[in-house]
């Protein structure tokens, strides 16, 4: 298979160089890993800054395999946020332009890695082979995440800003001392969070855990630029990625807009956990082309030709030029890829009309593994408010 | 069955041995608590006997030792955090309201959070700022926690094995102030066997006033009922044990004996627990009743400095004050 003939590591500009103090955080930098660029270019292999090469070795198949998740998980996220627009859920966050970041790394995990995302990875999710469903069911109001995190190595999603990297610190500390490290079938962690949970004192906390008792943990920082409303300036004046050296471990910036670097970054840094050499932290430096949630007015706070600037970045254009280009897939398969979306779409919008509200007196369930008196008196008395109600018109 | 003198401390040393060699899953975690033993040396000596991995130090950051036992706990550890004091777990609070208590609820049960964190709580030992507080109602308030505290060198050493083997996440308050009082325990009663956990119990039969206490001001109850016994007045008096939920069964069934009913708390009186208990009470008990509840507490400010503190906190003459003023109506 042809490769495109970047194939030099003359992006990789070592890391040495001051920070910059750029007061437009959405401009790309020169520091960051790309194997393939936004025309559509191969690059065979990138340096991180402290020297470990990236490559990814993809046959034909596996090509034309991320492109369709790609694909696939952008339908999904539009025909959610369709859904929240006629009301039948009652919010949304898209991640419409951080496909390649989330497809990328998700497809880099293998089985036995455990995930801990914020709120928005449904790309990763979906890579787990979770039902696309359950999220729009936490969404929808009708529960608050239904999947088995265990079954799935998927933890439940987690609203409170940078909260999950703690778990996900723990957990590592977990498998560390159930020692599942230090082999290829070793065990590896993944926390997911944003430019503006880097800010919070969890996040860092978690740093300082992982290091010092070397957690096989990859900090995975989707750097989309906006914490709602908030751009990248107001969290920090460094790459996000050189905080890790103060913490004691190594940090890389990657375009986040390119499934294939993602992916290559993060496979080296959970292999490396897996292996027992502690964390890394990845800054995936990407763009939320939509807005923050449903309930967010993005134009309020950010300028059109900037969008602009980033659409021409796109993660998937650049896939399907790739393979266009290369001859790795033809108009055919562009056609049934689309159309394998469009289904998925259709089959998920049905079920979510679907989706029963929950019974009233299920609101007790779950509330303490052993139960509580308290609560069963509450239940109690509630249930025969309800069934006052019975026969009457009300 | 051996009975064995020792202090509150002791006991809860004990306790934490015994849940440590009977599940490899137990680890403890907390500032200072290896070497060192913790700073009231609840921990002495565990590190030593069980290694750097089941007793660990942590870094200096209270959300980080609650947030690393939320994944400890769903890797299937059962984590046994140690805040240092009840003034510094506020750094850890949104773990504990937000993660740790409503794990369970929003998995569907899928997963459980069996961690128990311990905090020495209230005053009376002369402390400076920030280490005399009884913050027990913030966490009594949220659905998903269970709060317990001991009274008694042999609740301590029963409790504190109940709580780890329990799969609820627990808050445990530890009195002070009483670590250092000495009373029999049964070392060799397994904790199934032991009073239940979430229980509370007569500590004190009587028939004039029933007095509810916890924690550090159960001896003061007792003090208490002990002063006035010579002036014939009989105080039956409640060890509530269990803030949340409460075990108010056995209290009602005092109530509608004596008629009259005190809670005592260090803790401040506004929206404290005493408040629900008056309600309860008072809705459970209302034609049984000779005079409204009466609460003796902390007053409505933060914790005064040390000096000021034998003022601040419930003593022996407040509580027989409320008892008093139970025959004024």
């Amino acid at each position: 298979m042809a490769k495109g003939d970047g194939g030099s590591t003359s992006r990789g500009k070592r890391a040495t160089s001051p920070p910059k103090r750029s007061r437009t955080a959405s401009t790309g930098d020169p520091e960051m890993i790309q194997l393939l660029t936004p025309d559509g270019e191969r690059i065979d292999s990138a340096t991180g800054p402290d020297g470990t090469e990236y490559r990814v070795d993809f046959t034909d198949q596996e090509y034309r395999d991320i492109y369709r998740d790609l694909v696939v998980v952008r339908k999904l996220d539009a025909e959610a946020t369709a859904l929240q627009r006629q009301g039948e859920l009652g919010l949304w966050a898209s991640l419409l332009g951080q496909e390649a970041a989330q497809v990328g790394s998700g497809r880099a995990l293998r089985p036995q890695d455990m995930v801990f995302p914020t709120y928005r990875e449904h790309g990763v999710l979906y890579c787990r082979g979770i039902d696309p469903i359950m999220p729009l069911g936490l969404f929808r109001g009708v529960d608050q995440g239904g999947w088995d995190p265990n079954e799935f190595k998927f933890n439940m999603y987690t609203i409170v800003i940078g909260a999950q990297t703690l778990h996900a610190t723990g957990y590592a500390m977990g498998v560390a001392m159930d020692g599942k490290t230090g082999g290829d079938d070793g065990e590896a962690v993944i926390a997911y969070f944003g430019d503006g949970a880097s800010s919070q004192g969890d996040v860092n906390e978690s740093f300082v855990w992982s290091s010092v008792f070397n957690a096989p943990i990859v900090f995975f920082c989707q750097n989309n630029q906006y914490a709602i409303s908030e751009p990248l300036e107001r969290q920090t004046r460094i790459p996000l990625y050189q905080r890790a050296s103060g913490f004691g471990f190594p940090g890389v910036r990657v375009d986040g807009n390119d499934v294939l670097a993602t992916y290559a970054t993060t496979r080296v840094a959970l292999d490396n956990a897996r292996h027992g050499q502690g964390p890394t932290f990845i800054e995936a430096y990407t763009y939320r082309m939509g807005a923050h949630t449903t309930s967010d007015d993005p134009t309020r706070y950010r300028i059109a030709s900037e969008v602009e600037a980033w659409k021409a970045k796109d993660p998937i254009a650049r896939v399907r030029a790739f393979l266009e280009k290369q001859q790795i897939a033809d108009a055919d398969f562009f056609a049934e890829v689309d159309e394998h979306a469009r289904r998925e779409a259709v089959h998920l919008r049905e079920r979510v009309l679907a989706m029963p509200d929950p019974e009233p007196l299920t609101l007790f369930d779950n509330v303490y593994p052993n139960g509580s008196p308290l609560l069963d008196e509450q239940r109690e008395q509630f249930s025969r408010y309800l069934a006052s109600f019975e026969g009457s018109a009300h | 069955m051996a009975i064995e003198t020792m202090t509150m401390g002791k006991a809860l040393n004990a306790g934490l041995r015994r849940a440590l060699e009977n599940d490899p899953k137990v680890v403890i975690m907390g500032e200072d608590v290896g070497k060192l033993g913790g700073v009231f040396r609840i921990t002495d000596g565990l590190q030593k006997d069980f290694g750097e991995d089941r007793v660990i130090d942590t870094p200096l950051a209270e959300s980080g030792i609650i947030g690393t036992a939320v994944g400890l706990a769903i890797r299937g550890y059962r984590p046994v955090c140690e805040i240092q004091f009840d003034g510094f777990v506020y750094p850890a609070y949104d773990q504990i309201v937000s993660q740790v208590a409503k794990m369970h609820y929003r998995s569907k049960g899928r997963l459980r959070l069996p961690i128990v964190i311990r905090i020495p709580y209230g005053g009376g030992i002369g402390a400076v700022e920030h280490h005399s507080e009884s913050p027990e109602a913030y966490f009594a308030h949220t659905a998903g926690l269970k709060v317990v505290t001991c009274a008694t060198p042999s609740d301590a050493y029963h409790m504190i094995q109940q709580a780890i083997a329990s799969d609820d996440p627990i808050i445990f308050f530890e009195p002070k102030r009483r670590y250092w009082e000495k009373g029999p325990v049964d070392v060799d009663a397994s904790p199934a066997d032991a009073y239940p956990l979430h229980a509370s119990r007569v500590v004190r039969q009587g028939t004039d006033v029933t007095v509810l206490a916890y924690g550090p001001m159960v001896r003061t109850a007792l003090d208490a009922a002990a002063a006035v016994e010579a002036e014939g007045r009989s105080l039956e008096v409640i060890d509530l044990r269990t803030l949340s939920p409460l075990d108010l069964g056995p209290v009602y069934e005092s109530v509608r004996r004596t008629g009259r009913c005190v809670v005592v708390h260090e803790a401040p009186r506004n929206v404290g627990l005493g408040a629900e208990i008056a309600a309860r009470v008072t809705e459970e008990c209302f034609y049984s009743l000779e005079a409204p509840v009466l609460r003796v507490t902390g007053f409505d400010t933060p914790y005064p400095p040390a000096r000021l503190e034998e003022d601040y906190l419930p003593d022996l003459d407040r509580v027989l004050d409320a008892v008093d003023r139970t025959f004024g109506w």
